[in-house]
């Protein structure tokens, strides 16, 4: 376990460590570095202190772990790997990520999830523990977003215009979600049991990774939001 | 018939007298236009299949067909023109957004053709470009504004990464699903033996194609389609697709008919699902956030491949392109309003954007004016159909050209102008397996390094003609144009003196 | 009609030019005469001379030489001069009349010295400052023109032929250690003295023959970098793209003319010294936008010593020969007999080779 003191370390140098021959490291004394761990793999990281934007961009298989909360883009376009966040995450997280998962204690800002894809058996997760704000899940096309709502403090689960443009993939609310509006080209129902047994696993591991107990988190129900079509916009045009 | 008749516009002419009867009309047309009547033994087509792709045309062994635009008309109106209330009724039949496929069609001014090339005559000399070296080698990325030297006082000599292009011309993006595997294989061959560079376009990189790398541009557009680490890696320099000139400020939408098996697997979504491509990038919002994005790019590959910034040429363009300049990006590209698309929406792309040739000219000089035009280089694109469209690129101020209308003319293209409809009959934007096999990429690279061969020898004529023998000494040369039939407005903006002055 | 600068006008041209290696001096009378036999190289509108070390009394001062259109003009520009430099000297510079050179403008001179409490207000260095009021009164000024502006030197022209503008400006009356000539034969008739050649920024003077290809690629360059090409001119803008390289840059000399004469990548991939090799890929990958094509030769003359260059195709003639302490270069060989009947070792260098010669150190 190495340990770099990031003080006075620009983003650039941060990476340049980071790409050595080491696999453990801690980064101290973070603060609003971007770019940590881009592209990485075979690493496994703590950071103490506020990560910038991008962390784990591209991450290819990578465990990293942020003590405090993270800004926006957090694992933006990742692949592999994990990142867990002990407070909230920014804007747009998990942008177009396509396999790895984001497991995140606090809330999550604008947009988490914006356009996750899927392949096969490569299925991204992301797990947002309090509440996620607007467009959550907009163009979703594949991969699995759960929010649970464990401390709200009043607010509603999510924001408004949640998976607006989603075409793939699926999202969990533990929630009745009776007065949030979907768009129509989803279908919100409360989440069978076949269904949450897709996901108990992940639910499992993020009560490992947060010290919650997996029957808490399922003694509310669950509304499953999954899209009608895979072509939603099919009727939109005509040849011309 | 009904009131949503609409006459074709097409009329397939077969001359029976040399018509054989040999069904390769029928078995060339993906839409169904020819058949055969087994009673009278005959050959039949139904024109309002017809796209007027001419394969049949090409393909008939007896020269029997032809295509030709209807005489059906409506009355003369100079104001409601025939295109004009045809459209209105597909809408009014459909409720749907017209989509239209490859550039602009309208008659707006093509500012190359009003822009006349120079020639040396006796104050200097020009130059025989067969028998007296002639060089066209072009290398893009950042300038170092300051020499540096090393402790010795020798001159450190490492730059920032540089993509060397033989030739100012390089294959513009087009995914992988808009176009075939065919065709991007043609593509990649082609770039790998001309010494340029094609574009993956947003759809990923197949992996077949990975060993063409270094003559390949990945690109990173809103979808982030195929994006991931080994993706990065494999090609020479990364494309952040902003905007396409054909639909500027618009997403990308390819029809999840198109994603099946190889295509769904390199763009990373589930087999049937619409490929959507937001408007923007939603981790980029405002300027600064470009600087993230190209910066987390560079990280993620260690600063080793210069990092292109796409976007299209709209009326803000020199001031973007300063923004751009100014983010961290190693190569500007700016695609002009009649640059091609597998899909568009038909408004769009016939009335948002500017000519490419204005944006050019209003960028490099903005970018001079700065002092901040060695920090970036310039590729243009949208409609560079010939050779002297490139040298006149170059002079007004380009590093290089994207072509990609011209690339698919070489496939075999001809412009029908449906590429949406997934039917290309030449192999080139289809998905269909009994079509892209139409297109043999051996071929196919072959006529694509014809065309760059020949363009090439062109564009030396015209610079040993201008006394310069190197391409550099023509970038931003605009003494070397005059204009012809312009208004002092567009002079100014083209920084160029009227023919005669 | 337009006059130069408002639109450009190709032209062909002779050069010459001498200097003594060991520092010793030389009247101008010398350099003047070698133009004769290269008369025809000239068409009699334009001739000029550039000299060094001929302000010995004043050499810690920059040496503005300057045409004013009228009198107004000239205490206006004095005016500017004085709110930023101290001026020790303010003389006209002393002609004959001839009657093969006419309509000259005002011809004045200053030996000025910026004031330092301008530099340290601006914080910009002398020679940065010197030049750029040069190109401020050249552009913002009209009917003031500063044709030379550096130490211990000067340029001397006017339109006319060569010899003639030698005569004019009594050249015999100064004593150089390098000085070099220009004959032109420019396409049109502006009939501005200004045109003429030599072509100085500071120290740097061009003398040129040749009509550049890569003019307006060179020119919309090095306007990035505060100079301004006002008269349009081939010499104009290779004085510019020197003196960046050599002062803003701090390029050598030799570097500077694998810049604007840069070998072909054919040559540069053939070199079997590595360290050329990569030196040369650079300078002509960080620089592509000075690179010069088309026909030219020219003499660079700056503080201490003389650089000629031909194109990297050789379209132009130059010639080099030697005696004792001194070099001489011309356009023809006859203009280097002229200086010098028992000169040796001629040769003509080859296209991109620059030819540098220093006054030995300690000399001057």
């Amino acid at each position: 376990m190495q340990t770099i003191d990031a003080t006075d370390l620009d983003f650039r140098t941060v990476n340049e460590v980071l790409r050595e021959a080491g696999s453990d490291y801690i980064i101290e004394g973070c603060c609003g570095q971007r770019f940590i761990a881009a592209g990485m793999s075979g690493k496994n990281l703590t950071i103490n202190g506020i990560p910038g934007n991008a962390l784990g961009a591209y991450l290819n298989n990578a465990n990293i772990t942020v003590n405090a909360n993270a800004q926006d883009a957090v694992g933006d376009t990742m692949n592999e790997g994990k990142i867990l966040i002990h407070g909230s995450i920014g804007d747009a997280a998990g942008y177009a990520m396509r396999g790895g998962k984001i497991y995140v204690k606090g809330n999550a800002g604008y947009r988490a999830g914006i356009h996750m894809k899927a392949y096969k058996d490569k299925i991204p997760v992301m797990i947002i523990g309090g509440c996620a704000g607007s467009f959550l899940g907009e163009y979703q096309a594949g991969g699995v977003i759960i929010v649970l709502g464990l401390h709200t403090d009043g607010r509603r689960i999510v924001g408004n215009f949640p998976c607006t443009g989603m075409h793939g993939g699926k999202i969990f609310l533990r929630d009745s979600c009776e007065d949030i509006h979907f768009p129509k080209q989803v279908t919100a129902r409360c989440a069978a049991a076949e269904e949450l047994d897709e996901i108990r696993e992940y639910l499992y591991e993020y009560c490992l990774d947060f010290g919650y107990s997996i029957e808490e988190l399922l003694s509310e129900p669950f509304t499953v939001i999954t899209p009608d079509s895979k072509n939603p916009y099919k009727q939109m045009y005509v040849a011309n | 018939m009904s009131i949503e008749f609409i006459y074709p516009e097409f009329e397939i002419i077969r001359n029976e007298n040399r018509c054989i009867s040999c069904h390769i009309c029928e078995q060339q047309c993906a839409n169904k236009a020819h058949g055969y009547d087994e009673k009278h033994r005959i050959m039949t087509c139904d024109d309002s299949k017809c796209v007027n792709c001419q394969r049949c045309v090409s393909f008939c062994p007896a020269r029997a067909l032809k295509i030709v635009k209807s005489d059906c008309t409506l009355r003369e109106n100079a104001n409601w023109s025939t295109q004009t209330v045809k459209e209105i009724y597909k809408q009014a039949n459909s409720g749907g957004v017209l989509l239209s496929s490859m550039g602009n069609p309208k008659p707006f001014p093509i500012y190359w053709d009003k822009i006349l090339i120079n020639a040396s005559q006796v104050t200097n000399p020009s130059i025989d470009p067969l028998r007296e070296p002639m060089e066209t080698r072009v290398y893009l990325g950042k300038k170092p504004p300051k020499v540096q030297r090393t402790k010795d006082g020798k001159l450190d000599c490492s730059l920032p990464p540089q993509l060397e292009l033989s030739m100012p011309v390089m294959f513009s993006a087009m995914s992988y699903g808009s176009i075939s595997y065919n065709a991007h294989k043609s593509l990649a061959l082609a770039a790998t033996e001309l010494g340029i560079l094609y574009n993956t376009g947003e759809g990923g990189l197949h992996e077949d194609f990975y060993c063409y790398g270094e003559n390949t541009i990945v690109q990173v557009a809103s979808g982030r389609f195929g994006v991931h680490a080994d993706y990065l890696e494999a090609g020479a320099a990364i494309e952040v697709k902003i905007g396409q000139g054909a639909k500027p400020g618009i997403g990308g939408h390819l029809p999840g008919t198109k994603i099946a098996g190889d295509i769904s697997r390199t763009r990373m979504i589930p087999e049937g699902s619409d490929a959507i491509s937001p408007a923007p990038h939603h981790d980029i919002y405002s300027i600064e956030d470009l600087r993230q994005l190209v910066f987390s790019l560079k990280e993620a590959t260690e600063y080793k491949k210069p990092v292109i910034v796409k976007v299209a040429a709209v009326h803000n363009i020199a001031a973007i392109a300063s923004g751009i300049a100014r983010s961290g990006a190693d190569i500007i590209a700016i695609d002009g309003f009649r640059g091609g698309t597998g899909a568009a929406p038909t408004r769009i792309r016939d009335h948002a954007g500017i000519p490419i040739e204005l944006a050019l000219a209003a960028v490099d000089q903005r970018l001079r004016e700065e002092g901040i035009r060695n920090h970036v280089s310039l590729i243009v694109g949208g409609s560079i159909r010939n050779a002297a469209d490139v040298v006149k690129a170059i002079a007004l101020g380009a590093d290089a050209c994207y072509v990609a209308t011209a690339a698919l003319l070489a496939l075999g293209c001809h412009l029908c102008r449906t590429c949406q409809s997934g039917k290309c009959n030449w192999g080139i934007a289809t998905q269909r397996p009994e079509l892209v096999k139409r297109l043999n990429p051996t071929v196919g690279s072959q006529r694509l390094i014809h065309l760059m061969t020949a363009w090439k020898h062109e564009i030396k004529e015209f610079m040993g003609g201008m006394g310069i023998n190197s391409i550099e000494a023509l970038r931003g040369n605009r003494l070397m144009l005059r204009g012809i039939g312009l208004t002092e407005k567009e002079l100014e903006i083209l920084g160029i003196f009227h023919a005669g002055e | 009609m337009k006059i130069e600068g408002q639109v450009r006008i190709p032209s062909g041209c002779a050069i010459s030019a001498v200097i003594s290696k060991d520092g010793n001096k030389m009247s101008g009378e010398m350099v003047t005469n070698s133009m004769k036999p290269m008369h025809d190289r000239s068409n009699g509108l334009g001739g000029g001379f550039a000299g060094y070390g001929i302000y010995p009394e004043y050499k810690d001062f920059y040496a503005f030489h300057m045409f004013f259109d009228s009198r107004g003009t000239r205490k206006e520009c004095e005016a500017f001069l004085k709110e930023s430099f101290e001026i020790v000297q303010s003389e006209i510079i002393p002609t004959r009349k001839i009657p093969s050179i006419t309509d000259e403008p005002i011809i004045w001179r200053y030996f000025v010295i910026p004031l330092k409490s301008v530099l340290v207000s601006l914080q910009t260095d002398e020679k940065e400052f010197v030049a750029k009021t040069v190109m401020k009164i050249n552009t913002e000024m009209p009917g003031a023109y500063v044709f030379s502006s550096g130490k211990n030197m000067g340029t001397f022209k006017a339109v006319g032929f060569p010899e003639d503008v030698g005569v004019f400006y009594k050249l015999e009356e100064y004593e150089g250690y390098s000085w070099t000539a220009h004959g032109r034969y420019p396409t049109n008739t502006p009939g501005w003295w200004g045109g003429a050649h030599p072509f100085t920024l500071l120290d740097y003077s061009v003398v040129h023959n040749g009509e550049i290809s890569s003019y307006d690629a060179n020119r919309r360059f090095i306007e990035m970098f505060g100079y301004k090409c006002t008269l349009r001119t081939d010499t104009e803008v290779i004085t510019y793209i020197m003196d960046y390289l050599l002062r803003i840059q701090g390029l050598t000399l030799g570097e500077s003319a694998s810049v604007i004469a840069a070998p072909f990548w054919s040559t540069i991939a053939a070199k079997t010294d590595l360290d050329d090799q990569k030196k040369h890929t650079y300078l002509r990958t960080i620089f592509s936008s000075l690179l010069i094509t088309g026909p030219f030769s020219i003499v660079l003359g700056f503080e201490g010593g003389l650089m000629a260059l031909n194109d990297r195709l050789k379209l132009r003639s130059m010639v080099v020969g030697e005696k004792d302490d001194k070099v001489f270069i011309a356009s023809e060989e006859a203009a280097v007999r002229t200086m010098e009947p028992n000169a040796e070792n001629i040769w003509s260098p080859a296209g991109g080779e620059p030819v540098i010669v220093k006054v030995k150190e300690g000399a001057l």
